[in-house]
């Protein structure tokens, strides 16, 4: 996968993973990847749902022993 | 700086039947699964993320006349939300610590007068409608059905000036963690479990098995255990004092116990009919019944209580009153609500097979209970 940004929001704690990632988001370009890191578990529905509000896609997550890597591209 | 109402100050409100506007800004399958309920309370559930640009498109649903309170999961966004909301200049409150404190809550309330001068107690665990009793008499005391806040039942007993003799549960919970074993440990009181429902338990505990009698205290406080499987195997019930009856999770308020937890929904539909139909029809119907949950917040009392007489829930509960033994399987082994939250592990982790650490605890009992079927 073309990643162009990655975003580390280790160790934070809702709501700065979605306000870090809206923030992030702002700045690459529609249709490009943006990979997010967390460690906040609330993040997997939280990024799911909000992904979905705002037009974005999730194109996938996994659980990296205990990281959550997300990628997300621009709506 | 936006206020910090805890989940103690939202009890009472609950208890009182107050007015509160919830704004809950957790995600909205987070929300339809599970939120603070009360009486007199009204909702609006708008996620925190779709309010990153501002709470301007929601102000003019935000009644200005009524008490405000905002929710998340863990206490950080609620407080985001709160301050955005006070610089749009409404009065408002986040709630401490969120949800997870919501589920941690825990409320004593007496609810009667042993004969011997002791008294008793319920713990409502109001965010999840778990139910724990403590019964006092002569410096001693027996805890049934404790959940894993452990201090609140060891600190109330210090207060009390009563020693912790007996810990009980009434069978092996599925829906949340039991504490009856740490505070076991803790104060060198006796762990009792029904021997049915502990075959795969990996600690040492007491037997508790039908006609057991304890005493609390030097005095008369006599507590029988009745063998009522339905709910598990081993379910077991407590008259306490010739006067309570601890259902357990086989009945409850509105509603009874669902079979199929520990995975033998038909078999046990049997077992259960006969423990409601059969053993509680021989007991006195004066007993006022105490089960280890609720499912609405309707079932609480005047006092935040949950309790109601055995005669009348003969009369009122529908799970009591169903003639068709075809119906009654049906109503127990079909069209069940949705099994409560890692309800697997939580067996585990009663049973002592595995441990997980405090937050992962947290998280396996997040939710409502969803023992019973209605």
């Amino acid at each position: 996968m073309n990643v162009t940004k990655v975003l580390d929001a280790k160790g934070l704690a809702c709501p700065m993973p979605i306000v870090k990632t809206k923030k992030a988001i702002g700045e690459i370009e529609s249709g490009q990847v943006l990979e997010i890191h967390t460690t906040d578990k609330g993040a997997v529905k939280d990024l799911a749902a909000w992904t979905e509000s705002t037009g974005h896609e999730l194109l996938k997550h996994e659980d990296d022993n205990g990281v959550l890597k997300f990628w997300v591209k621009k709506g | 700086m936006a206020k910090a109402m805890t989940a103690k100050e939202v009890t009472k409100k609950v208890f009182n039947n107050e007015e509160l506007f919830v704004l809950d800004v957790r995600n909205e399958s987070d929300f339809n699964d599970w939120k603070i309920e009360g009486k007199n309370f009204e909702y609006l559930n708008v996620p925190y993320f779709d309010l990153l640009d501002g709470v301007e498109p929601i102000l003019d649903k935000i009644p200005a006349d009524k008490e405000l309170l905002v929710v998340c999961a863990k206490e950080g966004s609620s407080v985001m939300v709160a301050e955005m909301l006070e610089e749009a200049g409404r009065e408002v409150s986040y709630l401490t610590g969120g949800m997870k404190a919501w589920s941690e809550q825990l409320e004593p309330v007496k609810v009667g007068d042993l004969k011997d001068g002791g008294e008793m107690y319920q713990f409502v665990r109001i965010g999840k409608g778990c139910l724990s009793y403590m019964v006092i008499s002569n410096g001693e005391a027996a805890i049934v059905d404790a959940t894993r806040m452990t201090d609140v039942f060891t600190d109330f007993a210090a207060e009390k000036n009563a020693e912790i003799k007996h810990v009980f549960d009434t069978h092996l919970h599925a829906d949340h963690i039991s504490g009856g074993r740490k505070i076991a440990e803790k104060t060198g009181a006796s762990y009792w479990l029904p021997p049915k429902d502990a075959e795969e338990l990996t600690f040492e505990y007491n037997r508790l098995e039908d006609g057991n009698e304890v005493m609390i205290g030097s005095t008369k406080i006599s507590i029988q255990a009745v063998y009522s499987p339905g709910h598990t195997i081993g379910s077991t019930s407590f008259v306490v004092d010739d006067q309570y009856l601890l259902s357990g999770d086989i009945l409850f308020i509105d509603s009874i116990g669902r079979p199929d937890l520990a995975g033998k929904a038909g078999d046990w539909a049997g077992d259960l009919r006969e423990t409601l139909y059969k053993r509680y029809k021989e007991l006195s119907s004066e007993l006022i019944v105490m089960p280890a949950h609720f499912m609405i917040i309707d079932e609480l009392n005047e006092d935040g209580s949950v309790s109601e007489k055995l005669g009348t829930l003969f009369a009122k509960n529908h799970g009591l009153n169903i003639e068709d033994d075809g119906e009654f399987r049906k109503l127990v082994s079909e069209n069940l609500p949705p099994q409560p939250n890692a309800y697997q592990e939580i067996r585990e982790t009663n049973m002592g097979k595995i441990s997980p650490d405090e937050e992962k605890q947290r998280e396996m009992e997040i939710g409502p209970n969803r023992c019973a079927v209605r």
